[in-house]
């Protein structure tokens, strides 16, 4: 499965995902620039990213624990997500993120 | 006045904590320096409430529980902390003779120094906007150390933890305060949360919900926060502004202190776990070798293996000799004191 990337630069990248992980593992194992302090136990804001309008539905949805810990992100929007807390599956094949910024 | 001691450790994590156990056994005594108010690291900084898995024996334990069992484990050893500061400055002042300086200002003098912290110091969260340098130095506050500073200003408090909510109850009572949350519910403490709103009633305080876009400098050494809520914009003008965000952790002065290291991470050999620098050693997730693995275990192992080292440098004529603590009559009376 593809995962589609822009980083803060404004840069593409295109990532090759597995359903066995979450968002958060593909984009810190490709080296892109996620903090990811608190190493995916949804404890921190540092993987902060914004889901293209067509992919929220098709995520799972987020609980009460992210929705507070997005209370220490920067400028969060109605299509942030902690992209630790999104498990990766085929429907999301081709979807679409950028990096919020950290 | 310097204080004396063995050795140094600084970072009071489980891998500290656990350190100063594996050293007590070899009548090794430290001293503990860590950047947080209470020892545990990002045990109980992060996650004091998630459970970890992968601690041998324990099936489930949460941060908190390893960090206060950890606690227990290195009391015997009577290690003395000195919280809430960061370690500045280090300087050899003869071979293995270390003098270390705090941001308090307080001088420690050790034989050898334990570099156990983690992924660096956990500091406040800074905003990620360009060119502020000159304003965070004045009209922008990560933490109050000056309240005084603060009375009879306008005042704007972002964010929806337990340090705004506290901090905006606490200078209601001196200052012109307006706290700003992305939304009208709040992490805080339900206690401090009702404070709050009850101030809010009372009209001594003004909630206002949005999140910071920009920050200009003003005119009579105030800044104007351009506020977004939704696509709405609106610039709001105070004296001082104070950003909660959280923690994040950065390695700070340890990067100049003289060590060998690869992206951030301080090298060491495997057999010491020592540094580039003798008797400076590296334990814990701050450390890197081939095949290194950033686990609380791994770093207990490279505890264990330092504090023999440890032992060579504090007790040069001695002859270490090998125990088990199930057998030695001498280390019951120890930990049962």
């Amino acid at each position: 499965m593809k995962i589609k990337v822009t980083d803060r630069e404004g840069n593409k990248h295109e990532l090759e995902g597995d359903t066995n992980s979450t968002l958060m593992e593909i984009l810190r194992d490709a080296n892109l620039d996620i903090e990811a302090a608190c190493g995916g136990c949804c404890a921190c804001a540092t993987c902060h990213v914004y889901i293209k309008g067509e992919w929220l539905d098709k995520i799972n949805a987020k609980d009460d624990d992210e929705e507070s810990m997005l209370d220490q992100a920067f400028d969060v929007k109605h299509t942030s997500r902690l992209s630790c807390q999104i498990s990766l599956s085929d429907d999301l094949d081709g979807i679409e993120l950028e990096l919020a910024p950290e | 006045m310097i204080e004396k001691t063995d050795v140094i450790v600084i970072g009071a994590g489980p891998v500290g904590l656990f350190a100063i156990f594996e050293l007590g056994l070899l009548n090794i005594s430290c001293h503990v320096i860590d950047n947080l108010d209470k020892p545990g690291g990002q045990c109980a900084e992060l996650y004091p409430e998630k459970p970890i898995y992968d601690i041998p024996s324990r099936v489930k334990i949460t941060g908190q529980q390893l960090t206060d069992d950890l606690l227990a484990q290195a009391k015997p050893f009577k290690p003395v902390y000195h919280l809430s500061q960061q370690v500045e400055k280090i300087d050899k002042i003869a071979e293995n003779e270390w003098l270390v300086e705090t941001s308090q200002n307080k001088q420690l003098q050790a034989k050898c120094i334990v570099v156990a912290a983690g992924a660096g110091s956990f500091v406040p969260r800074k905003l990620p906007i360009e060119n502020l340098d000159n304003l965070e130095s004045k009209n922008i506050l990560y933490a109050v150390r000056n309240k005084s500073l603060l009375a009879n200003k306008k005042i704007l408090i972002v964010g929806g933890g337990d340090s705004a909510l506290d901090w905006t109850n606490e200078l209601s009572k001196t200052a012109d305060v307006t706290l700003m949350h992305r939304r009208k519910e709040f992490r805080a403490a339900p206690d401090s949360v009702s404070k709050m709103l009850e101030l809010e009633n009372e009209k001594k305080i003004n909630f206002l919900l949005g999140q910071i876009d920009n920050i200009e400098e003003s005119k009579n050494d105030k800044i104007k926060v351009i506020v977004k809520n939704n696509d709405e914009k609106i610039d709001f003008e105070v004296d001082y502004l104070l950003p909660f965000f959280g923690l994040k952790m950065e390695l700070g002065p340890i990067a100049n202190w003289g060590l060998n290291l690869n992206e951030n991470l301080i090298k060491v050999d495997t057999e010491k776990f020592e540094t580039s620098v003798s008797s400076i050693f590296a334990i814990g997730d701050i450390n890197t070798y081939p095949g290194k693995l950033k686990l609380i275990l791994s770093g207990f192992h490279e505890a264990a293996l330092m504090a023999q080292q440890c032992f060579k440098y504090c007790y040069p004529d001695k002859k270490n000799v090998f125990r088990y603590t199930t057998s030695s009559k001498d280390l019951h009376k120890k930990l049962n004191s």
